[in-house]
């Protein structure tokens, strides 16, 4: 084999056998566009344990996707750019590795699956030889051997007749079963931390169940970490062990994901919460959160959720709220989080 | 596939039939008289007229004559011309300088316009971008015959690099005919490709190959160019088909004799058999491209599926 498969230094630094798998801290991500910049992520911080699963809640355009994309390394340059934090993997800071030694940890250390993978995978070539090619450029397997544990993997995901579907291309194949492609391409080379960007979201119901059931199997398996980036609080609770919620490109609450379900202290993640379907609690109807996202262009002064927020009163407007401490690992950045999280206490 | 094909063949027949009647009735509707053109400021002697009258069968009415001459055309037989000589030996002699000559091009247009319209499209808005945005709007803009006279004047009689006219210097005398012919096409492959591969790199497809950990040529020379060749193959087979045809104006300005400058010739002296062979064998050939591209097409993209 041509690369050494060693796993105690990344891209050539020891890793620190004491740091937890991942520390992303206070990282900040911006888009220079013409019209002006976008912060797009505003000082997330979260910290991935071997086997654990942090969930990134949040609606579309609140950064959790982009925030993704940093950790990964894959955000386009310009017009993104990563202006500050820090992203550990096992102790070792990614920021400062060079391109090519980045692209040494994506695919291999840190994988990433994506929401739709009819258009996630290349329409013009074998699903086998998209998987295949993790082996041959990664570790300079020969063709046919690739070929075979590319095979290997799809039967670990449980994709019917492996060997001829291998051949089969991206859009001969049901969507749940292009997602599992998407995961045996990721899971090919053991990553120790998989991202999964609304891996669900494209999917049927019973499709999306048997995906997440997946998933947690393979994580069990191989006891890797599991970034989950998701809109479904519903599927938080089942599978996460940490949240962040976003908002606006900022971390609104943050937590053990069973207080942040069962006692947000956050009016935005209550809101997202009686924006759902749910069978422990009778709701005569859904209510949705009033009103859309800030524009990032230009988010007011102040609290960004004010505008949606029936808690809202005059110091929003003025002063953006700090993480206040709910418990000693549950945060919120709310003026009014006792009032909030007292909403749910009898619940 | 095979039923496509099949199809596809049978569909040739009646492209075929319209084709060959059509440019059979504009030969035949050209004003004067062929047999006194042949002849000069000459009268011809009645005999001589009627006997070549009876030789090309004008006298029949035109479809009669056009029924003839696809029964000759299906043994073979494309006719002759007024001097006695079959059109097929025409063929066999112009076809060659034209094969030539459009292989050529088509090599020059093809591999320096994807390079370019790589070059351009990877750094979008740079200055490789802005280079060749330009250099092909200028070769668009100017016409065939002023860029044929132009490169001829310069590059042949000024500096002397090629030969001015002619196909005397074997396949070197083909080359500055072959640039000037191949030059709008590549500015269009050029174009076309930058515009795809723009296209492409922004696809999802592109992120996962990136996330896969691949490095940036990869990602760009295997991934992203597959897919962004998917539209230039459809122009490119096209093209094939077009420069097979002849240049009528590339020939006549480096006078070389190949098909095109044969069927003007035709033209000229309302040889009905010699344009209606050649054309009619032209007509084959470009519906055998636009096969080509087809199947191609679905080479290059999987999703395509021909029942």
């Amino acid at each position: 084999m041509a690369t050494t498969l060693s796993r105690d230094a990344v891209a050539g630094r020891p890793v620190d056998p004491a740091a937890p798998l991942l520390v992303v801290e206070d990282l900040h991500v911006e888009f220079r566009i013409e019209a002006g910049t976008v912060r797009a992520v505003n000082g997330l911080s979260y910290t991935l344990r071997r086997g654990e699963t942090v969930a990134i809640l949040g609606e579309s355009g609140s950064g959790k996707s982009v925030s993704a994309q940093a950790v990964m390394g894959i955000i386009d340059s310009p017009p993104g750019f990563v202006t500050g934090g820090s992203v550990r993997f096992r102790g070792v800071e990614l920021l400062d590795l060079s391109e090519a030694d980045r692209r040494r940890v994506r695919g291999d250390r840190i994988a990433m699956i994506f929401q739709d993978a009819l258009t996630a995978l290349n329409p013009v070539f074998p699903v086998g030889w998209q998987i295949a090619e993790m082996f041959r450029m990664h570790r300079g397997v020969p063709r046919k051997e690739a070929r075979e544990k590319a095979i290997e993997l799809m039967e670990r995901v449980k994709i019917p007749s492996a060997r001829t579907r291998a051949g089969s291309y991206p859009h001969e194949f049901s969507g749940g079963m292009r997602q599992r492609v998407m995961i045996a391409m990721a899971l090919s080379l053991d990553p120790e931390i998989l991202i999964a960007d609304e891996p669900t979201t494209a999917l049927d119901v019973t499709v999306q169940a048997q995906i997440m059931a997946l998933l947690a199997e393979l994580q069990q398996q191989t006891g890797m970490g599991l970034i989950l980036i998701t809109h479904d609080l519903g599927v938080v609770a089942e599978v996460a062990d940490q949240v962040v919620v976003m908002y606006a490109g900022r971390e609104v609450e943050k937590g053990p994901s069973l207080p942040v379900y069962h006692r947000p202290a956050h009016p935005y993640t209550l809101g997202l919460m009686d924006s759902l379907p749910r069978r422990d609690v009778h709701t005569e109807r859904l209510r949705p959160i009033k009103g859309s996202p800030p524009d990032l262009l230009a988010i007011p002064p102040g609290c960004p959720f004010r505008p949606r927020c029936p808690y809202a009163r005059d110091i929003c407007a003025a002063e953006e709220p700090p993480l206040a401490a709910v418990t000693s690992e549950h945060v919120s950045a709310c003026h009014f989080w006792e009032e909030v999280s007292r909403e749910r206490a009898g619940a | 596939m095979g039923r496509y094909l099949i199809r596809r063949l049978l569909q040739f027949i009646p492209v075929f039939f319209g084709a060959t009647l059509l440019i059979f009735i504009m030969v035949w509707a050209i004003p004067g008289d062929p047999i006194a053109a042949l002849a000069g400021d000459r009268v011809l002697p009645e005999q001589v007229v009627q006997q070549i009258r009876d030789r090309y069968n004008l006298d029949d009415p035109l479809i009669v004559q056009y029924g003839k001459y696809m029964g000759g055309v299906f043994q073979g037989d494309f006719g002759e011309d007024f001097r006695g000589r079959p059109v097929t030996d025409l063929l066999g002699q112009r076809l060659p300088i034209t094969v030539r000559l459009a292989l050529l091009a088509f090599g020059f247009e093809v591999v320096l316009g994807i390079i370019a319209g790589i070059l351009a499209g990877v750094r979008k808005g740079g200055f490789v971008d802005n280079l060749v945005l330009i250099s092909t709007l200028v070769v668009i803009a100017i016409p065939i015959f002023v860029l044929g006279f132009l490169a001829q004047l310069l590059l042949g009689v000024r500096f002397g690099w090629f030969p001015v006219s002619g196909v005397q210097h074997g396949l070197y005398s083909y080359l500055l005919p072959a640039m000037v012919l191949g030059s709008v096409s590549l500015a269009y492959i050029a174009r076309l490709t930058r515009t795809s591969l723009i296209e492409n790199l922004r696809a999802d497809y592109v992120r996962t190959a990136t996330a896969k950990g691949l490095s940036r040529r990869r990602v760009v020379g295997i991934h992203t160019f597959r897919n962004s060749m998917i539209p230039v193959v459809t122009f490119l087979a096209i093209d094939l088909g077009s420069l097979m045809g002849g240049a009528i104006i590339t020939e006549t300005i480096f006078n070389i004799p190949g098909l095109g400058r044969a069927v003007f010739e035709g033209v000229q002296r309302q040889e009905g058999t010699v344009v209606v062979g050649i054309v009619t064998f032209l007509v084959l050939v470009y519906m055998m491209a636009n096969l080509l591209v087809d199947v191609l097409y679905a080479v290059l993209d999987p999703r395509i599926r021909y029942e």
